[in-house]
C-alpha cells in the first residue's frame, strides 16, 4: 500500500531542495550576460570604469554562483536518492539530456567561471572577454537542457513504453529536443532570470544613488540594468502568454485549474482576472472576468474552446477504465503469457497505462478496484484549484509591477533625470524581492500543476518515489533544512557586506571609501 | 545506429571508466589539495598559494563528477536507481559535504578573518576527505555484493543499513581512495607551488605513495580469498536489458578469473604499481611533472584493476545474485546509449581541449610573494 506522509514527505525534501536551488539559479542566469554587456563596453571603448563594473558585480555574481553550484548538487543527486523507482522508470529518456548538460554546457560553464574570476591578469582583453562570454553561452545552454528534461516531464514526447524492460524507452532524440513545451520554458526561464539579474543590479544601483555614492558607476550600472531589464521582462511576459497557449495545447489540466474552469465555457472563454475559487461548490465566488481573454491566450481563436475541469474529468475516468486493461494486459506479459494478440492488445491501450497507476494510491492490483475507487483516482488526477489560481496571480501581478519599475526607469534613464527621481529609485529598491517571488510562484504553478503526475500521464508521482523509510527522510529533510539555512545565513551576510561596500571592494582606491574626504565614514572591512 | 548494441554495451563500460578516471585525476586532485591544505601550507599565505593553485579550476573539475553522474544515469539508470537509493545515508553524507567546496574556496578568502578562514580549512578537508573515502567505501563494498532486491516491475530495495558499508573491506577501500587521492595531489603541488610548500607537498604525496603501495596490496590478497561472482547463463548479449532473466553463482577467488582467463589485463595492476613507485621515484629526484604523470596513470591502473575484476558485473547483489546488475542487463536501450556516445564523442575531445588551454593560461608556480602582493586578486 502507498504510505501517502512517505510520500508527501519526499515530496516536501524535493520541493524544498529545488526552491532553495532556484533562488540562486536565475540570477546566475542573467548576470552572466549583464557581465559579458558591461565587459564588451570595457573592450570596445578601454574605459576603466566599465571593467570595475565588471569586476564588482562580478564578485556579487561569484558568491552567489557558488551556492547555486553546491545547491545543484543536491539534484542530482535526489533524482537516485528519493526517486528511485522514476530513475529507473524514465532513465532511457530522461538522462539523457541531463547528461549532455553535463557535456555541453555545465563544463564549458564552469572550466570558464574559473578563468573569468582568476584570468583577469593571464589572459588578454581579449581572451577575457571570451571567456566570460563562453561563461555566459554555458550557463544559458545548461538552462536548455534541464528545461528540455524538465519539459519531457510535462510533455512526454519522443518515448514510449517498452513492457520487456518495463520502462519508458526514446524513441526520438529530435521530438525529446525539439519539445514545444521545452521549447517554450527554455525562453521564459532564462528571461525571467534576465529579468532578476536586471532587477538587482537597478535595485542595488539605486540604492547608491539615493546614498550620493560612486553615482558614475551607479548610474552606468543603472542604465545597463534598466535597458537589458526593460527587454527581458517583455519578453518574460509575451512568452509568458506563449507558455500559456502551450499548456492549453499539452496539459489542459494546469489551465483549467490555473483558470478555475469549472465547467466548460463557450468560445472565447473569459479570464477570470481576481475571485476566490471554491473547489467543494466548484464555483469561484466573486470573480472579476475579463471577456475573450481566456480563448485568446490559450487558443489563439475565438472559436476553441478552452475544456473545462467537469469535461476534463469525464474524459479521465474513460482513460482510467482503459488503464486498468492496459495493466492486467502488462501483469500477462510480464509472467510470460506474451503471445502476439495479448502484445497487440497490450499496445493499443499502454497509452492509458499512467492513468490505471493512478489507482495503486488504492489497490495494490488496479484491476480488482471499485467503482468508489475509480472515482476517487478521477479526483486525483487534477492538482488543487486554490494553491494553482493564487500561486499564477501573485506571479503574473509581481510581473506587472516590475514592467512599469522597468518602464519608468528606462524612461527617466533615457532623460537622464533618473537622480531627481528618487520615489523611483526607492521603488527599485523595493522590487529586489518581486522577480524570486514571481519565479518561485512559477515554479510551483509548474511542477505542482504537473500533479498527480511524475511524468505527465505516464508515472504518478507516488510511484516515482524509492524503497525508503519515513524516518530516512526526516533525517535527510532535516539536514537539508539545518544546512541550508547555515547556507543561506552565510550567502545572505556575505552578499550585503559586499554590497555596502560596493566598488570600494574592488581596491582600486578609486571609490567612495577609499576617498580620503570619505575616509571617516568607512563602514566596511578589508575584503 | 553506429554500432551494435552488445558493442555499444562493451562501450558505455569503458565510457564510465573514463569519466571516473577523468573525474578521479582532476577532481580528486583537487580533493587530495583540500586534504593537504592544512598540513602543507602552516600560514595563511602558503595555504592561499595552495588554494590558487587550483583556484581557477576546481569548478570546471568538479563537473567530471557531475558528468559522470549523469552519464550513470543515462547509460545505467538501474544502477543509478539501485546505488543511490540503497547507499542513501552514504550519498547523503557525500552531498552535504560536498556542500563544503564551492563556498570553501569561493568565500573563504573574501573575508579577512582568521576563524573564518580556518572554519573554512576544516569544511575544505571534510568536503574532500568524506567523498574521497565513501566512493572508496563504496566500490569496496562493490566487491563484497549489495543487500538489494528487484521485483517484478523493477522495483528496487536495499536490505542492507549505512553502517553495514563500514566493514573492514569497503573501509580498506576508502582508505586507497584517500591515500591515492592525496598522493597525486601531492605531485600536484610539488610543481605548482615553491619552496617550503613544496617540499611539504612532496614528502607527504611520498609518504602516501607507501602507504597506497601496501593496502593496494593487501586488497589484491584480500580480494583472492573474497567470494566473487560469475555468470552462469544469461540471455543474449544483444537483448534488450532485463537484470531479472540470468543465472549468477558465488566462488571463492572468482573476482580475479578475468585476469586469468585474459592475461593482458594484468596490465592495469601493473600499471597501478609500477606507477605508484614511478611517482614516488620522480618526486624524490624532484622531477614533480613526471611524477604527476605518473599518479595519473596510476590512477588509471586502480580504476581500471577494480573495473576489470568486477567485469561484466557493476553491482553484484548479496540478497539475490541472479539480479545483480552488469553492463549487459542494467543498460539503457540501444538508442539512448548510440545518442550518448555521439553526444561523448564530440564532446569529451571539446572538453579537453579548452581545459588544457585554461590549464596552460594559468600554468605557473604559485609563490607567496605572488598572493601577498595581490590579496584582492585571488582565492
Amino acid at each position: 500500500m502507498i504510505d501517502e506522509t512517505f510520500v508527501d514527505l519526499s515530496r516536501l525534501q524535493f520541493a524544498v531542495t529545488a526552491l532553495f536551488h532556484f533562488l540562486f539559479v536565475p540570477l546566475t542566469i542573467g548576470m552572466t550576460w549583464i557581465l559579458v554587456i558591461m565587459e564588451s563596453v570595457y573592450v570596445m571603448t578601454g574605459r576603466e570604469i566599465y571593467r570595475d563594473m565588471t569586476k564588482f558585480w562580478g564578485k556579487l555574481f561569484g558568491i552567489n554562483f557558488a551556492i547555486g553550484v553546491a545547491t545543484g548538487l543536491t539534484m542530482e543527486f535526489e533524482f537516485g536518492t528519493n526517486w528511485s523507482y522514476y530513475s529507473h522508470y524514465v532513465g532511457d529518456v530522461f538522462g539523457a539530456p541531463l547528461a549532455i548538460e553535463g557535456l555541453m554546457a555545465f563544463f564549458l560553464e564552469s572550466t570558464f567561471v574559473g578563468m573569468f574570476f582568476l584570468g583577469w591578469d593571464r589572459l588578454s582583453k581579449r581572451q577575457h572577454l571570451g571567456a566570460t562570454f563562453l561563461m555566459a553561452i554555458g550557463t544559458n545552454m545548461s538552462a536548455l537542457w534541464i528545461l528540455i528534461a524538465n519539459g519531457w516531464m510535462q510533455n512526454p514526447v519522443g518515448a514510449e513504453f517498452n513492457y520487456q524492460t518495463m520502462r519508458m524507452e526514446m524513441t526520438s532524440f529530435a521530438e525529446l529536443v525539439f519539445n514545444p513545451v521545452a521549447q517554450v520554458k527554455f525562453i521564459h526561464t532564462v528571461s525571467a532570470g534576465y529579468v532578476a539579474a536586471s532587477m538587482f543590479v537597478l535595485g542595488i544601483s539605486s540604492w547608491y544613488i539615493l546614498k550620493g555614492r560612486d553615482l558614475a558607476f551607479a548610474k552606468r550600472s543603472f542604465s545597463v540594468a534598466s535597458g537589458f531589464g526593460l527587454a527581458s521582462i517583455l519578453c518574460v511576459i509575451l512568452l509568458g502568454d506563449e507558455s500559456g497557449y502551450e499548456v492549453g495545447e499539452v496539459q489542459k489540466v494546469k489551465l483549467a485549474t490555473i483558470e478555475a474552469e469549472w465547467h466548460t465555457e463557450e468560445a472565447p472563454a473569459a479570464f477570470t482576472a481576481f475571485g476566490f475559487p471554491d473547489s467543494e461548490e466548484q464555483v469561484t465566488h466573486a470573480a472579476v472576468k475579463i471577456p475573450y481573454a481566456l480563448g485568446l491566450i490559450a487558443t489563439r481563436s475565438l472559436d476553441e474552446q478552452v475544456t473545462g475541469i467537469n469535461d476534463l474529468e469525464k474524459q479521465h475516468e474513460v482513460r482510467i477504465r482503459n488503464g486498468m486493461i492496459a495493466y492486467k494486459y502488462l501483469m500477462m506479459l510480464r509472467n510470460g503469457e506474451d503471445t502476439p494478440e495479448n502484445i497487440a492488445t497490450f499496445n493499443t491501450l499502454k497509452d492509458d497505462l499512467g492513468y490505471g497507476l493512478l489507482l495503486k494510491r488504492y489497490t495494490p492490483d488496479v484491476v480488482d478496484a471499485t467503482e468508489d475507487q475509480i472515482q476517487k483516482a478521477v479526483k486525483d488526477s487534477f492538482p488543487k484549484v486554490g494553491p494553482m489560481f493564487w500561486s499564477f496571480r501573485i506571479m503574473v501581478a509581481c510581473g506587472v509591477a516590475m514592467l512599469g519599475v522597468f518602464i519608468l526607469a528606462f524612461y527617466y534613464n533615457a532623460h537622464r533625470v533618473i537622480e531627481q527621481k528618487r520615489w523611483l529609485l526607492w521603488a527599485a529598491v523595493l522590487s529586489i524581492p518581486l522577480p524570486w517571488i514571481a519565479i518561485e510562484f512559477g515554479w510551483i504553478v509548474a511542477e505542482y500543476g504537473r500533479q498527480p503526475w511524475a511524468i505527465s500521464e505516464i508515472l504518478p508521482t507516488f510511484l516515482a518515489t524509492s524503497s525508503l523509510t519515513i524516518n530516512d527522510i526526516l533525517i535527510s529533510l532535516t539536514g537539508f533544512i539545518v544546512f541550508y539555512t547555515g547556507l543561506a545565513i552565510v550567502e545572505g551576510w556575505l552578499m550585503i557586506r559586499f554590497v555596502k561596500q560596493g566598488p570600494s571592494s574592488l581596491h582600486t582606491g578609486k571609490y567612495h571609501f577609499e576617498l580620503p574626504n570619505k575616509a571617516e565614514q568607512t563602514e566596511g572591512e578589508q575584503s | 545506429m553506429i554500432f551494435d548494441y552488445e558493442t555499444l554495451k562493451m562501450l558505455w563500460w569503458l565510457i564510465i571508466g573514463v569519466l571516473l578516471i577523468g573525474f578521479a585525476i582532476t577532481d580528486g586532485m583537487d580533493m587530495g589539495v583540500a586534504m593537504l591544505l592544512r598540513l602543507v601550507g602552516k600560514t595563511d599565505s602558503e595555504r592561499r598559494t595552495v588554494i590558487n593553485t587550483i583556484g581557477p579550476h576546481w569548478d570546471g573539475n568538479q563537473v567530471w563528477f557531475i558528468t559522470a553522474g549523469g552519464a550513470l544515469f543515462a547509460a545505467w539508470p538501474m544502477v543509478y536507481a539501485a546505488a543511490f537509493s540503497g547507499f542513501y545515508f552514504a550519498m547523503m553524507l557525500v552531498l552535504f559535504a560536498l556542500f563544503f567546496r564551492p563556498l570553501g574556496f569561493d568565500y573563504r578568502s573574501k573575508v579577512d578573518s582568521k576563524r573564518w578562514r580556518n572554519n573554512w580549512d576544516w569544511g575544505l578537508l571534510a568536503g574532500s576527505a568524506i567523498p574521497a573515502l565513501v566512493f572508496g567505501v563504496a566500490f569496496g563494498n562493490l566487491f563484497l555484493g549489495v543487500p538489494f532486491n528487484i521485483d517484478n516491475l523493477m522495483r528496487v530495495s536495499y536490505q542492507g543499513s549505512f553502517f553495514g558499508l563500514l566493514n573492514p573491506f569497503g573501509l580498506l577501500a576508502g582508505l586507497i581512495s584517500i591515500t591515492m587521492l592525496v598522493a597525486h595531489a601531492g605531485m600536484w603541488l610539488q610543481l605548482r607551488t615553491a619552496s617550503a610548500v613544496a617540499e611539504r607537498s612532496g614528502q607527504y604525496g611520498r609518504y602516501s605513495l607507501i602507504a597506497f603501495i601496501v593496502l593496494f596490496a593487501a586488497a589484491g590478497f584480500w580480494v583472492a580469498n573474497l567470494t566473487g561472482y560469475q555468470i552462469v547463463s544469461m540471455p543474449d548479449t544483444q537483448s534488450h536489458a532485463d537484470p531479472l532473466a540470468k543465472v549468477v553463482t558465488t566462488a571463492q577467488g572468482a573476482w580475479l578469473s578475468n585476469y586469468s582467463d585474459r592475461p593482458w589485463t594484468m596490465t592495469f595492476p601493473i600499471l597501478a604499481f609500477a606507477m605508484a613507485l614511478s611517482a614516488l621515484i620522480f618526486s624524490k629526484l624532484n622531477k614533480p611533472a613526471l611524477g604527476l604523470i605518473s599518479t595519473s596513470l596510476m590512477l588509471v591502473g586502480v580504476i581500471m584493476t577494480a573495473g576489470v575484476s568486477l567485469f561484466p558485473f557493476i553491482m553484484p547483489s548479496s540478497n539475490n545474485p541472479n539480479i545483480s546488475l552488469t553492463i549487459w542487463d542494467a543498460v539503457s536501450s540501444h538508442r539512448t546509449l548510440n545518442v550518448m556516445f555521439v553526444a561523448v564523442s564530440i564532446f569529451v575531445p571539446l572538453i579537453l581541449t579548452y581545459t588544457t588551454w585554461c590549464y596552460v593560461k594559468m600554468w605557473r608556480r604559485v609563490t607567496v610573494e605572488e598572493i601577498e602582493n595581490n590579496t584582492h586578486g585571488s582565492y
